[in-house]
């Protein structure tokens, strides 16, 4: 291109910004079609726990819209026929529990490992991380003999004890990096401003490292609320039933599956979940893209 | 305020990195001690060990007369500024420099208006209220100056302050830091490898290399009567000629070696042949390059003729330069140690 004829140089700004406007639509296309995707199933499901066993069952009828009046009857279902609020609470308990005992241990765990210079930390830190690898389809048997002995069968305190097992390694891990990437100097900065090294790292490090806290509460939570074989295995009794186990085990009797009702509490599980998230992404993002320190 | 001093001051890392060897170092009350010494020689190390950032491997801090041996940073009553400065990414300005009156137990409205007296004395005051990453260079630098000197610390730190900042704000900062020091009158310690800086701002010099004190002097001192070799060659830009005679080597400063008939050099004056290589014009003084010949073996060397003296210097021949018997300095052949004088 000559730079010296303005008609050339005012046809490839026009090129530019065409191509600037392209890129926006293409975008935007694609966003509103992963958004699409990612809400599709529960719109479906959020249609399908309003209708009636007539309008479901026709293979006739469009899945997606309502052929026949919407009905509450299957919501009233799950909620008053079955423990569903029983296992709502169980999820919650068993999920802040896991959290808080997962934060208590992973965050000085991966504290000491990424930070005080252990000659053995490297291997430990590997260690740590290949417990995560052994399957809970194995684990479950040798665990039931510990869930005996602590005489915690049939209790959601079993999945309490027994959910950190597999969330502890992963977030020590995960903390671990985070705590890396913070410069030690920050953290003798700190020191040297009148802080123990306790201070230091509850003032200094753990706001820095909150990206990372966010990503292991995440983790852990939906670990719990989703976890099925530790639950299946250790706790049948209804009332301390989680929703993972309590509403397949509810709501599919024999080969009858109630499908509204079914739909009606994946609904009401995730969407709550998503938009106590949604309040950590704009922090989480925020804390990716933070600042360098030198100028 | 208090003096620091280090005595038999060694710290070794994974048993063969001598960072620093048996330093013994003493301020005096109030001072601004200058640690200059190329990368690598072990200045940072040494702060940190002051700082109690770095356990010694042997040797002592003493801060106001009393050993530091066990004593955490936070015991210790300095304050640091790191290279990187080392500001709190997640904290706005006014928050670093509360930080660490926070930890003292200092009342909120009493920490807000020190933290304001601190900010506006380094002319910040109206950046309190932005996180770090929206500072320039030199922001940073005063944000972390103030939130140093807010406290009103017994020993000032500071390890290259001024190192990334360009240099026009450089030499400001140079004025402001070293007046603000003044005014303030803290005992300093001021890590730098820039000549001109430890030059310019320091009371006094420790000149190190390869993690020993090579001499502790006025910039005066060290300039004009270095104790050995790499302090006569590290000084001075350009360095210090040297030139080996027998079992010593010569030493004049650039400056001092002048074209015959310019200064009065006086009587003991020796005169040499130098024969001319090139010259560099550079405005307000000319570097002559070329090598002396008749007085110890071939050397290249450099004279520095400040723009006042005119004559002229024509390349390839040689010509008669002097240097005053008073401007040199004879160092030993095998140690680099100063000798006495010598007869030429
Ligand atoms: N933690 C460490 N482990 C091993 N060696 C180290 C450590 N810290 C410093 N060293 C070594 O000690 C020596 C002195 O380092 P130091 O950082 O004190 O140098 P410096 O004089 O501050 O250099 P610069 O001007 O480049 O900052 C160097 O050879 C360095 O490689
Ligand atoms: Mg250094």
């Amino acid at each position: 291109m000559d730079l010296s004829d303005t008609t050339e140089v005012e046809v490839a700004r026009r090129a530019a910004r065409r191509r600037r406007t392209g890129a926006r639509v293409a975008l935007y296309g694609l966003v509103l079609a992963f958004t699409g995707m990612a809400a599709f199933p529960f719109v479906w499901a959020t249609i399908t726990a309003f209708k009636r066993n007539q309008d479901l069952y026709n293979r006739a009828n469009n899945p997606f819209v309502f052929n026949l009046d919407p009905t509450l009857e299957h919501v009233d279902l799950l909620l008053s026929g079955t423990a569903f609020p029983t296992f709502a609470r169980n999820t919650l308990l068993v999920g802040v529990l896991v959290v808080a005992i997962t934060l208590a241990l992973s965050l000085p765990a991966a504290y000491s490992l990424a930070r005080l210079d252990m000659p053995w930390g490297g291997a430990m830190g590997i260690a740590i991380f290949f417990v995560y690898l052994i399957p809970p389809s194995l684990l479950f048997i040798s665990l039931s003999r510990v869930v005996a002995t602590l005489r915690l069968q049939d209790s959601v305190w079993a999945l309490v004890v027994l959910y950190p097992t597999i969330t502890v390694p992963v977030s020590v891990w995960l903390l671990m990096g985070f705590f890396k990437t913070i410069p030690r100097e920050i953290e003798e900065q700190a020191t040297i401003d009148g802080y123990s090294r306790f201070g230091a790292f509850a003032r200094i490090l753990v706001p820095l490292a909150f990206p990372g806290i966010v990503a292991v509460v995440v983790f852990a939570f939906t670990l719990s609320a989703s976890e099925f074989i530790y639950a299946l295995a250790f706790v049948a009794r209804t009332s301390e039933k989680t929703i993972s186990i309590g509403v397949p085990t509810e709501l599919v009797r024999g080969d009858v599956f109630f499908w509204q009702s079914l739909q009606a509490a994946t609904v009401m599980v995730a969407v709550p979940i998503a938009l106590v998230f949604n309040l950590f992404l704009e922090r989480f993002i925020t804390g990716f893209t933070m600042g360098a320190v030198k100028g | 305020m208090a003096i620091v001093e280090v005595r038999a001051l060694t710290k070794h890392f994974d048993g063969d990195v001598h960072a620093v060897e048996a330093v013994d170092l003493a301020t005096t009350d109030g001072e601004f001690l200058v640690l200059l010494g190329p990368s690598g020689c072990g200045k940072t190390t040494l702060l940190r060990m002051i700082a109690g950032l770095e356990e010694p491997t042997a040797g002592d801090v003493l801060i106001g007369g009393n050993s530091m041996a066990g004593l955490p940073p936070r015991a210790r009553r300095i304050a640091m500024v790191f290279q990187s400065y080392a500001l709190y990414p997640h904290k706005t300005v006014l928050q670093n420099i509360v930080f660490p009156l926070k930890a003292a137990g200092m009342a909120p409205d009493e920490r807000r208006r020190q933290a304001q007296w601190a900010a506006d004395l380094l002319g910040i005051g109206h950046l309190l209220d932005r996180k770090p990453r929206h500072l320039s260079g030199g922001e940073r630098q005063r944000a972390a100056l103030a939130r140093a000197l807010v406290r009103e610390p017994s020993v000032f730190l500071l390890d290259e302050p001024l190192s990334n900042l360009d240099a026009k704000l450089r030499a400001t900062a140079r004025d402001d830091l070293k007046l603000f020091q003044r005014r303030v009158g803290t005992t300093t310690v001021y890590v730098t490898h820039d000549q001109v800086e430890a030059m310019g701002m320091g009371d006094r010099i420790v000149v190190m290399d390869k993690g020993r004190v090579r001499q502790v002097g006025t910039p005066g001192d060290v300039y004009r009567h270095p104790a050995d070799t790499f302090v006569a060659t590290f000084l001075g830009s350009p360095p210090m000629n040297l030139v080996r005679r027998d079992d010593v080597v010569v030493g004049f400063r650039p400056e001092s070696f002048l074209p015959k008939g310019v200064a009065d050099a006086g009587a003991e004056a020796l005169t040499v042949s130098f024969h001319v290589h090139r010259v560099e014009y550079l405005g307000s003084e000319r570097h002559v390059i070329g090598t002396v010949e008749g007085l110890g073996e071939e050397t290249r060397v450099i004279a520095m003729l400040p723009a006042t003296v005119s004559v002229d210097v024509p390349v390839e021949r040689s010509h008669e330069f002097v240097v005053a018997a008073g401007d040199l300095r004879f160092f030993d052949v095998g140690s680099g140690l100063r000798t006495e004088r010598q007869r030429l």
